[in-house]
């Protein structure tokens, strides 16, 4: 595994996957930013999707208007030109309830942690997170930057009907649930905050490069902002 | 405006709404759905001269009874070969017929396939989401899998002058068992045995099977060393390997992203008929290169156009 990234690799008849490291990587993810940034300023012709990812970017295109080298060898220019000015996403506060029945994994995370559950909640909260990427399902985004003392493995076994709002943890990644799912990451509190949006101009509450911080509400302001919607 | 209500009698876990789809939100974990076998679904909405973006009920193999209990419309059905009964008439998928208050409409597995298409002359009301009518079966948004009770109604339900009929099958909305695969893109990842195993051997479907993609029985594919890779980019018709060798075809509802190396990826115009194999039918994979790929998608778009300009 000794090639020169960034590789590009055909998907198919429609599309490249643009690789820019093997392992995760701040510098790879960061010019999977800046190259998704770019085709979407000035898409290219015949491209259809750009997908980002942790260190890769898929662009799908239709294989009736134009081809894999055609793709390829337009990256490669964008790639080549000047880098545009990185640009920090937008922030997001994320409101979280830590309380009871919302926080089932919170005892066995503070114990999996050696530490108490305040400061596992106040670890949490202390996350600088960054949207990496969306995938699992619709909605499901991926925030890196959970702090390096609650960064736990997945649990041994997924626990069904882990209810939508849900904020789970597994290793420095953290999910606002959208769905009623199975899962193993660790359970952590629920928020009202509704990533799918149900808003036809802003359908997604996040885009990847945004960047989230949580903050605490009590049981009773949970309520408040879920019936609020 | 005339209307016409269904009401479901019973349904297989897998009959939902589906219309053309939800392409370009991938980046937001969103696949496009739509029909599992989109040329079929195309060619029923145009035998019925429904417009595009109408949507259809798709039907897996565990069937779909319903009662019309208003009104009346033409219907059509295609895809796999289903076997059809409408009232005390007797037909088979790809035929357009009509259907009345006091009728019942049953589709049941026939001879072949594994999803077939109803579609009805008029406006099948549907809740959408982010633009679309088709059903994301993981989590229900747009239309909905059907459920026994519901009633569908069609709103501006016509009976067409030609009532009765057969639809044209072109040769391509038949099955296909021998796929045009590229290899890639994360071919690095898997010993050249694997790669071998997987264009040397017929696979076959199992039972794991439904809209997110079917998960194949036949040899390992074991990849070496991807246990850790970060999570990537995925297509539908990727060919996804676990860590324990299995492989998996994803499908219309496939995740956007995903941590299982891909070692090949099915050319899109093969992946209509593969959906049409039942599970325990043998698939095979066939390398082609990128540029092959290509040429392949424009020789079958060319074929689907002459099939879809009869109708205009």
């Amino acid at each position: 595994m000794a090639e020169a990234f960034p590789l590009f690799a055909p998907v198919a008849d429609r599309a490249l996957l643009v690789s820019f490291a093997e392992e995760l990587d701040e510098t790879a993810h960061a010019a999977v930013l800046r190259l998704a940034r770019a085709l979407a300023e000035t898409p290219l012709p015949g491209m259809e999707e750009v997908v980002p990812a942790y260190v890769s970017l898929l662009v799908t295109f239709d294989p009736l208007v134009t081809d894999h080298a055609a793709v390829a060898a337009a990256l490669r220019a964008r790639l080549s030109a000047p880098a545009t000015a990185a640009r920090a996403g937008r922030l997001h506060e994320v409101p979280v309830c830590y309380d009871g029945a919302f926080a089932r994994d919170l005892a066995a995370a503070a114990a999996a942690s050696g530490l108490s559950e305040e400061a596992v909640i106040a670890a949490h909260l202390a996350g600088d997170y960054a949207v990496y990427l969306y995938g699992f399902a619709p909605g499901y985004a991926y925030l890196a930057g959970v702090p390096a003392p609650i960064r736990l493995p997945r649990k041994a076994a997924p626990v069904r009907g882990v209810a939508a709002g849900s904020v789970i943890v597994a290793g420095a990644q953290c999910i606002v649930t959208t769905l009623t799912m199975p899962t193993g990451w660790w359970v952590l509190g629920r928020s009202p905050a509704r990533i799918l949006t149900g808003d036809p101009a802003h359908p997604f509450l996040f885009d990847v490069g945004d960047r989230v911080r949580f903050r605490r509400i009590s049981a009773a302001e949970f309520d408040r902002l879920e019936a609020a919607g | 405006m005339s209307r016409a209500v269904f009401r479901v009698v019973a349904t297989g876990p897998h009959a939902s709404i589906q219309d053309a789809g939800r392409p370009g939100l991938m980046r937001y974990g969103v696949p496009a759905s739509g029909p599992m076998d989109r040329g079929a679904f195309h060619l029923g909405r145009l035998a019925l001269g429904a417009p595009a973006g109408a949507a259809a009920i798709e039907v897996s193999l565990g069937g779909l009874v319903l009662d019309c209990v208003e009104g009346s419309a033409s219907f059509a059905v295609t895809g796999g070969g289903f076997v059809v009964e409408a009232g005390t008439r007797q037909l088979g998928s790809w035929s357009l017929a009509r259907i009345g208050t006091g009728e019942r409409l049953a589709i049941r597995p026939g001879p072949w396939g594994t999803w077939c298409y109803l579609g009805f002359a008029g406006r099948l009301v549907a809740s959408r989401w982010l633009g679309s009518a088709a059903t994301h079966a993981l989590s229900g948004l747009g239309g909905g899998r059907l459920a026994a009770g519901q009633e569908l109604v069609v709103e501006g339900a016509t009976v067409l002058p030609a009532a009765e009929g057969p639809v044209p099958c072109p040769v391509w909305a038949r099955p296909r068992a021998e796929l045009a695969v590229v290899l890639g893109p994360q071919q690095r990842y898997f010993p050249a045995a694997a790669v071998e195993a997987l264009l040397a051997t017929p696979f076959r479907l199992t039972d794991a099977y439904d809209r997110m993609g079917v998960r194949l029985a036949g040899p390992p594919l074991t990849p070496e060393g991807a246990l850790s890779i970060p999570s990537a980019p995925v297509l539908r018709g990727s060919i996804q390997v676990a860590g324990d060798g299995v492989a998996t075809v994803l499908l219309a509802d496939h995740q956007t992203t995903g941590g299982y190396p891909r070692i090949a990826t099915v050319v899109d115009a093969d992946l209509d008929g593969f959906t049409q194999l039942r599970p325990r039918e043998r698939v095979s994979f066939r390398a082609v290169s990128p540029e092959e790929a290509v040429a392949i998608a424009r020789s079958r778009a060319r074929a689907r156009a002459a099939a879809f300009a009869r109708y205009s």
